[in-house]
């Protein structure tokens, strides 16, 4: 690995640090904005100005925002996220569980998922004006237009309901086995893979139709190789930035976007949990859960950039 | 080679027979119809043999070369006659066969290898290809023959030449990479599509020695393509003069240099005899560039060192040297997109600023450009008359039918006619676009033109008429002229003055008729030597007395 990419790649990364830190700011000055506060929360409508007074004294919500902002940054570093005001557990614990079961489904979605749309959009540009391609064209589309409450309860109708394939509910809880958690969420993987899919596939076959015009794929075949030959060797080794960048957002989404999915199923992720707790106005939770998602899409898009960096031949060995 | 032994190996080896060739061409607003690209035409090659194909751009030669390989470039097809190779018609043979001739029997080397290349693979990966994908030999055989060819080709460090990607070695060593990968599956026949025009003339003359050692070396045949007579008088056995799609004449090389029997060869023959006389200089200089030092990147990449240059009204000074010496950026540091580091540059008599944001408008009306690509240096959604007419409206406020009548009569000027005012650039040729850049420049009366590169983009009879064009231009308006240009020849028939540059100093500066009279000094010797002359045998006495190498390489 040579100089110039591990400087750009450290660039990134110190990017990314900003940025979270620029995000933490957001989310904290987003929920002071928000009237009242926790000790109005805590105590209720009825509470005495006198007891209200005491508890913000206790809780030191009386200090200047900037002191408390840096006294939750504190806390968020060294994995204190606060409790929960409703149930008064501390987040950081349920939420460990709660992001692991979204990683999970995010994971299991992206293995389905990102190989499929991939070899989708290869076959769709060897094929391009023809047939297969109009056909994995529309149905991708298809699958990308109709929301995934719709795609999933025709799933659960007619998997779960008429065929019994799988379960509809997908509970998911310690003791389980590798088999039987895959079976569990079976259905919701579906439905985020018939989300994703097209997005990933049609960029796949827009960045490598682009390459495809290049004077090198001329060369290609002209030297009697076959179309899929030349596109899997020559093409697609020259789109993967592109690709990886939409791979990337599309990744973030799985894991970020999951809320609908996992309020369908029914499953103990973290979209789920985030729900619930916006209901109770739980201010804490809200702000650890949007910390995360950050974090996760953060961490992903410079995961895409470091690829592009990476797959540059020019930046890779320079001259 | 085992898959001849079968055949004939006395038959020929290449048999093209009445070849047609169309495309599809879609005009807005009107119905797609077929244009004829190549009719009637009929070559035949033995082993072992080169014949070339000459002819400007739209001849035709790139479609019929490539027919050798049964393929069109964006969208063209094959509509009629035979292209009969090693005994069979391969335009009735299928994909199958197509993809066992190409890379086997015929290969190809592009133009430009530098987009020829794919840039995320290395070189060795892409030179053997082609034989490994045709199973001629084992990827270790392939890359031993790749690298003895690497040798030959006279590449540096050739054992591990092929671990570089293509962005990490020079325009002219990719060239002779290119020329590895056509020949290491040891085809029949190699379509040399205009290999050395993209290259310095310095370094062309490499290329175009080494592609000839090994043509001769390995007895391969070849249909070598250029638009440079005297390049193909070096190479080709037979030539063949393609115009509009069709066969102007065939013959040998000898024959068709020496005893040409058409108008049109005859007129490719005498190319680039302007007759010129030499202005001597009077009066004060128009522009003086005193002592300029440039650089970029904040002064780590030095450009240009100690360069001084005087210009005079109704002259022509030429700047001539390699890619890479500096004289675009000269061109850059005058019109003052690149302010120097040191140096200053006076104009009519009064000091230019070196920054273009604090020039006066009446130093940008004086001093105008002329650029290379004149495709890219015109609005495509402008007509010719909104292009003219701005720099009248801009510079003296002409509105209305007086900026219509000025239009047309610079249209007059450039010998195109006023009917062009509401064309837009797509709908011209080449030659006509630089001619629309001329009258731009000229609407704003200027005192001094740049011309960058101006007819290096054009065919040899258009780029006559654009060079003929510009003097009888100087004549009447009495401009003077900074003629960028990388060809000697050019420089012969319209400079007053010559400044030579080498890796960013002038080496050589002076009247035209003293800068290139002996004695000289070795880099305008080789300049000089290096470009091509349309003499049979010229390659190699050029290669044997030759004193210093190229810098290319």
């Amino acid at each position: 690995m040579s100089l110039p990419v591990l400087k750009l790649v450290a660039q990134r990364i110190a990017m990314g640090i900003l940025l979270l830190l620029a995000v933490s700011v957001l989310i904290f000055v987003g929920t002071q904005i928000l009237p009242g506060d926790v000790a109005q929360s805590i105590l209720g409508q009825s509470a005495t100005p006198q007891a209200l007074e005491n508890l913000r004294r206790d809780m030191g919500l009386n200090d200047p925002a900037y002191i408390r902002y840096f006294r939750w940054l504190g806390g968020v570093l060294t994995g204190d996220l606060g409790t929960a005001l409703s149930s008064g557990q501390d987040i950081a614990s349920s939420l460990k569980g709660r992001l692991w079961n979204t990683l999970f489904l995010a994971f299991w979605a992206a293995i389905v998922s990102i190989p499929l749309a991939i070899g989708l959009g290869l076959l769709a540009v060897r094929y391009r004006n023809g047939f297969v391609d109009r056909l994995i064209s529309g149905l991708g589309l298809a699958s990308t237009s109709l929301p995934e409450f719709f795609t999933g309860y025709l799933l659960i109708y007619f998997v779960a309901v008429r065929l019994q394939w799988f379960p509809s509910v997908s509970t998911v809880f310690d003791g389980m086995t590798l088999g039987e958690r895959l079976s569990a969420i079976a259905l919701p993987v579906t439905v985020l893979t018939l989300v994703v899919l097209a997005h990933m596939m049609r960029m796949t076959r827009a960045a490598i139709l682009n390459v495809m015009q290049s004077a090198y794929v001329e060369t290609a075949e002209l030297k009697g190789l076959t179309p899929l030959q030349i596109i899997t060797r020559h093409a697609f080794p020259n789109a993967v930035a592109p690709i990886v960048n939409v791979v990337m957002l599309n990744l973030a989404f799985l894991v970020v976007g999951v809320v609908v999915v996992e309020v369908i199923f029914v499953y103990p992720g973290m979209g789920q949990y985030l729900v619930d707790h916006v209901a109770k106005r739980d201010v804490p939770v809200v702000q650890a859960c949007g910390l995360v998602f950050a974090a996760v899409y953060v961490t992903l898009n410079i995961v895409a950039d470091i690829v592009a960096i990476v797959s540059n031949p020019r930046l890779r060995h320079p001259k | 080679m085992a898959r001849l032994a079968a055949k004939d190996k006395s038959a020929r080896l290449l048999d093209i027979r009445g070849l047609r060739i169309e495309a599809t061409s879609y005009p807005p607003g009107e119905p797609p119809r077929d244009i004829v690209i190549v009719d009637g035409v009929s070559l035949a090659l033995e082993r072992g043999k080169v014949l070339g194909l000459i002819g400007e751009s739209g001849a035709g030669k790139s479609t019929v070369g490539l027919s050798s390989m049964s393929y069109g470039r964006g969208g063209v097809r094959i509509t009629g006659g035979e292209v009969v190779l090693n005994g069979r018609d391969i335009t009735k043979g299928g994909a199958r066969l197509l993809r066992q001739v190409r890379g086997r029997e015929v290969c190809y080397v592009a133009q430009s290898a530098a987009a020829a290349f794919n840039p995320a693979r290395k070189l060795m990966d892409q030179v053997t290809e082609a034989a490994r994908q045709h199973r001629i030999c084992s990827r270790a055989e392939a890359e031993k023959r790749a690298v003895g060819l690497f040798r030959k080709l006279g590449l540096p460090n050739p054992d591990t030449f092929g671990d570089r990607f293509p962005h990490q070695v020079s325009g002219g060593q990719l060239q002779r990479a290119m020329t590895a990968m056509a020949l290491c599956s040891e085809p029949d026949l190699i379509v040399f599509d205009e290999p050395t025009t993209a290259l310095d003339v310095t370094t062309q003359i490499d290329v175009l020695a080494s592609i000839k050692d090994a043509i001769r070396d390995t007895n391969v045949a070849a249909l070598y393509i250029t638009h440079d007579l005297a390049v193909v008088a070096q190479v080709a056995d037979d030539i063949m003069v393609l115009r509009h799609g069709k066969t102007v004449e065939y013959g040998e090389t000898r024959q068709i240099i020496k005893e040409p029997r058409e108008d049109y060869t005859r007129q490719l023959v005498s190319v680039h005899h302007i007759p010129h006389r030499q202005k001597p200089a009077s009066g004060a200089p128009i522009l003086a560039a005193r002592g300029i030092t440039a650089a970029y990147g904040g002064g780590q990449v030095k450009v240009l060192k100690n360069v001084s240059l005087d210009i005079h009204l109704g002259q022509t000074v030429a700047v001539v040297g390699e890619s890479g010496s500096g004289k675009s950026t000269l061109a850059r540091v005058i019109t003052g997109l690149l302010p120097p580091m040191e140096g200053s540059i006076e104009f009519d008599g009064r000091q230019l600023s070196p920054r273009l944001a604090s020039r006066k408008r009446d130093d940008l009306r004086e001093l105008q450009m002329i650029y290379q690509m004149a495709d890219t240096a015109m609005n495509p959604r402008q007509t010719v008359g909104t292009i003219i007419g701005r720099p009248l409206e801009f510079y003296f406020n002409m509105r209305g039918s007086e900026r219509d009548r000025r239009v047309a009569e610079l249209l007059d000027k450039i010998e195109m006619g006023k009917g062009f005012a509401d064309r837009y650039p797509a709908e011209l040729s080449g030659g006509q676009k630089q001619r629309v850049c001329i009258a731009r420049a000229l609407a704003a009366k200027p005192k001094l033109i740049i011309c960058d590169e101006v007819t290096s983009a054009l065919d040899p009879l258009v780029a006559d008429g654009i060079l003929k064009l510009l003097l009888a231009l100087q004549q009447e308006e009495n401009v003077a002229y900074l003629f960028i240009t990388h060809d000697l020849a050019t420089v012969k028939s319209i400079s007053d003055s010559i400044a030579v540059m080498y890796r960013g100093e002038v080496v050589r500066y002076g009247p035209r008729d003293e800068v290139l009279k002996p004695p000289f000094d070795a880099y305008t010797e080789l300049l000089l030597s290096s470009v091509p002359e349309m003499e049979l045998g010229w390659l190699e006495n050029a290669m044997k007395t030759r004193k210093m190498a190229s810098a290319g390489n």
